[in-house]
């Protein structure tokens, strides 16, 4: 199966042969960052604008360097809410961009829904990169590249998703994405954070526990989220120290997982409180190579929607390989 | 000026009417029925109403006209256009404009300028509370005195039970009804959407049903403790219609109304984001809307009421947290309403009573919602057959914001009279007064 979307808006509507193809993608662009000259022409000339209305480093930068090493141009643009909420609206801002003819926007933004208004409202193709607690599509990518570059597969695995599913766009897109390649989620966290309802938000695939020791048992892959402090002063929870005493993750509870479990995190952490450090910089935790797929991720998925060509990448991988050298890492897949 | 609308069909549950009349209008008021074969009065004119249905007029009990202050979004002559193009010959204004309609100088000022329009009658609502900030009462009785109907914070419900209970003694003293937005505020903030599986999908706050279920309660409570009359605003959940059936079991006096998409639509109508489906109440699940379909057929359910609220595109056009509550309502709630009929959910004649004679009783509108003799000659007329597709563009409302653009419905208002005259005609309805011209030379 082809990806023949014009957007990336969320998991929620992709088939699965479709995550298939983007994560076969994202393999294939993942050597690209390992060598010397880390830039192939498949987006040349083309404008990517990463639109930014919720401050972040982490994705943006790794949407950039995505977007370069595909040697498109990449613009930032980061717009603060609060000036749009004083009269510019998302309509205006949709117009403005689209005026200067881009080939993708990429749209991150704290409320729900936002790129979905702005795929209506302009003509060119919208990656969402994160909006509110709705999705977080290329996160929940990154994780299953990962996922199958240490487990070799995705489908019969036995995931634990622990934290505040209802505020996590991360958990939504990982959800979708791990029940949909035939995974079982089990999800656990605080009962103002994690409720009941969260059953039935998938087909099928999908357990809400109360305990997260229920939720870790026998569980190949342990997805840590992150707590935010604001959630305390709207009192989802007492305070950080009991969050970290009943659902911070502690070495105890990867005792009940299953022998070779790996452990993840969007980032970035608190430690000492959702995840205890000694995990987090412990051997089963692939925090790191999440980041390194989170590149191949987004070069698959700009490469995919801004309009590049197998044949152009086809021909560049011949040339560069020849300037390619053996100090990369080895990849583990 | 003497008027008869002829060939009818006559539906007046008031006086327990159905069926083919003719119906006689004299300056303003209803003088009385005509049996079909009767000679015409002299110097009568005449419509045909030959295969439509004439009914007491539609009262709408809310409406929100945005003069003054946002009159961008609707000034009392659009909204009066609007409501009149959509078969209501009254609405009655909730007081949320700017300033808030809380002194008598702002309610005779609505008055004025609904005189100005003359299209349909605009009683305005007062508010309950001061600025309708939920503290102290507003001057009730001053404002009864200018031409209020009822009393409301809606928009703005009222959060404390002791303020609640203060304002409905109150009330009850100017025979008063209080209308409230039943609404529990520590459940409800920061809420786009209904809570459910929908809310949780699209990572939206949710606005859980037991918000309204929890208020709908207290005022039946406290209805009760008072023995004043209250009336509840677009009752949208099933715990709403349960705790209103289960007061009016009992004797309390206590009404309520729906508003035509909270049973037309369910909240998966949200999942595109479009701002057109944010309303509060907002959009519920299906168990809800069949409970608000069940109460619509067994009489738990009083009224049909459009709560048309005006957005600017602007303001619709932020993101889905963002953008205000609320879509306009008054051209599509009476097709809407007609559905109802289609689906044999109701009959036409309690179409009629939702639509024109329980909001006169609800708050107790002398001489409306009847055709009885001396009533005032407001007159809507109904085809059920005529198909059409609501085209928002050709709106009389100053705004836009609508879920209903496009949708195809069976039934309609065509022709709206207030006061005895005619203020709206469709225009593929042309005959009613050409055969007028016919009738005349024929005599």
């Amino acid at each position: 199966m082809n990806f023949n979307r014009k957007h990336l808006l969320g998991i929620r509507e992709l088939e699965a042969g479709e995550i298939t193809h983007l994560l076969d993608t994202a393999e294939t662009f993942r050597e690209i960052s390992k060598r010397d000259i880390k830039k192939v022409p498949a987006l040349r000339g083309r404008t990517v604008i990463n639109l930014f209305f919720e401050p972040s480093t982490r994705t943006r930068t790794s949407f950039e360097i995505a977007a370069k090493r595909l040697s498109a141009d990449a613009v930032n643009v980061s717009v603060s809410t609060s000036s749009v909420s004083k009269g510019e609206t998302l309509l205006d801002t949709a117009r403005n961009l689209e005026a200067m003819s881009p080939d993708c926007i990429v749209v991150r933004h704290s409320m729900a829904g936002a790129p979905q208004q702005l795929a209506r409202m302009g003509n060119a193709p919208i990656v969402n990169a994160g909006d509110g607690s709705h999705e977080h599509p290329t996160q929940a990518l990154l994780d299953a590249l990962t996922i199958r570059e240490y487990k070799g597969r995705i489908e019969g695995l036995k995931v634990a998703i622990i934290g505040d599913v209802l505020h996590s766009r991360v958990a939504r897109s990982n959800m979708h994405l791990l029940t949909k390649l035939g995974a079982t989620v089990s999800v656990a966290g605080p009962g103002t954070m994690v409720p009941a309802e969260f059953g039935e938000f998938v087909e099928t695939g999908l357990r809400v526990e109360r305990r997260i020791e229920d939720a870790i048992e026998g569980a190949d892959v342990v997805m840590v989220l992150r707590i935010q402090r604001e959630r305390q002063d709207n009192a989802f929870f007492p305070s950080m120290r009991e969050y970290a005493v009943h659902y911070g993750l502690r070495p105890k509870h990867l005792e009940r997982a299953a022998p070779d479990a790996i452990v993840m995190h969007p980032g970035p952490i608190n430690r000492g409180i959702e995840i205890a450090s000694e995990i987090a910089d412990g051997s089963s935790s692939l925090i790191l190579d999440q980041v390194t797929n989170g590149v191949a991720v987004r070069m698959a998925v700009l490469y995919l929607l801004a309009g590049g060509s197998h044949a152009e990448v086809d021909v560049d991988k011949n040339e560069l390989v020849r300037n390619q050298t053996a100090s990369g890492r080895e990849n583990k897949g | 000026m003497k008027v008869l609308i002829a060939n009818g069909y006559v539906i007046d549950p008031s006086q327990s009417i159905n069926g083919g009349k003719n119906l006689l209008l004299e300056d303003g008021r209803v003088t009385g029925f005509l049996d079909r074969g009767d000679q015409y009065p002299d110097g009568v004119e005449v419509f045909d109403a030959t295969g439509l249905v004439v009914a007491p007029g539609f009262i709408d009990l809310h409406t929100h006209l945005r003069e003054p202050g946002a009159e961008y979004k609707e000034t009392i002559a659009s909204g009066a256009a609007a409501a009149v193009a959509g078969g209501w010959t009254t609405v009655c204004s909730m007081p949320n404009t700017d300033p808030v309609n809380d002194s008598p100088a702002v309610t005779r000022f609505i008055i004025e300028q609904a005189k100005r329009a003359q299209l349909a009658n605009v009683f305005p609502l007062g508010a309950l509370t001061k600025g309708s900030d939920g503290k102290e009462l507003a001057e009730m009785g001053e404002m009864k005195n200018a031409g209020i109907v009822a009393v409301s914070d809606d928009g703005r419900p009222v959060p404390g039970a002791g303020t609640m209970r203060r304002a409905m003694e109150y009330a009850r003293g100017f025979d008063l009804t209080v209308v409230d937005h039943a609404q529990d505020g520590s459940l409800s903030v920061g809420g786009a959407m209904h809570e459910g599986h929908w809310s949780l999908v699209l990572g939206l706050r949710g606005i859980p049903a037991a918000a309204e279920d929890l208020h709908v309660i207290r005022d039946c409570v406290l209805a009760e403790l008072t023995g004043a009359s209250v009336h509840i605003a677009h009752v949208s959940t099933r715990g709403s219609v349960e705790a209103v059936r289960r007061a009016k079991e009992k004797g309390i006096s206590i009404t309520c109304e729906v508003a035509p998409h909270h049973w037309t639509l369910t909240d998966d109508a949200v999942a595109d984001y479009d701002t057109n489906t944010k309303m509060s109440p907002p959009l519920r699940s299906q168990d809800h809307v069949e409970a608000l379909l069940e109460g619509l057929r067994d009489g738990t359910i009083d009224a049909i009421a459009t709560d048309h609220a005006p957005h600017h595109a602007d303001e619709k056009g932020l993101e889905f947290d963002q953008a205000p509550f609320g879509i306009i309502g008054l051209e599509t709630a009476v097709g809407l309403a007609f559905d109802l009929v289609n689906k044999g959910l109701i009959d036409l004649g309690r179409l009629v009573g939702l639509c024109s004679t329980n909001p006169a009783r609800v708050f107790s509108l002398a001489d409306r919602g009847t055709l009885a003799k001396n009533a005032h000659a407001d007159i809507t007329i109904l085809d059920p057959a005529h198909e059409w597709i609501f085209d928002v563009n050709a709106s009389k409302s100053k705004s836009r914001n609508t879920p209903f653009h496009g949708r195809t419905m069976t039934g309609a208002a065509v022709a709206t009279i207030v006061g005895g005259k005619l203020v709206y005609l469709n225009p593929d309805y042309g005959r009613i007064t050409d055969t007028r011209q016919r009738n005349a030379s024929a005599k």
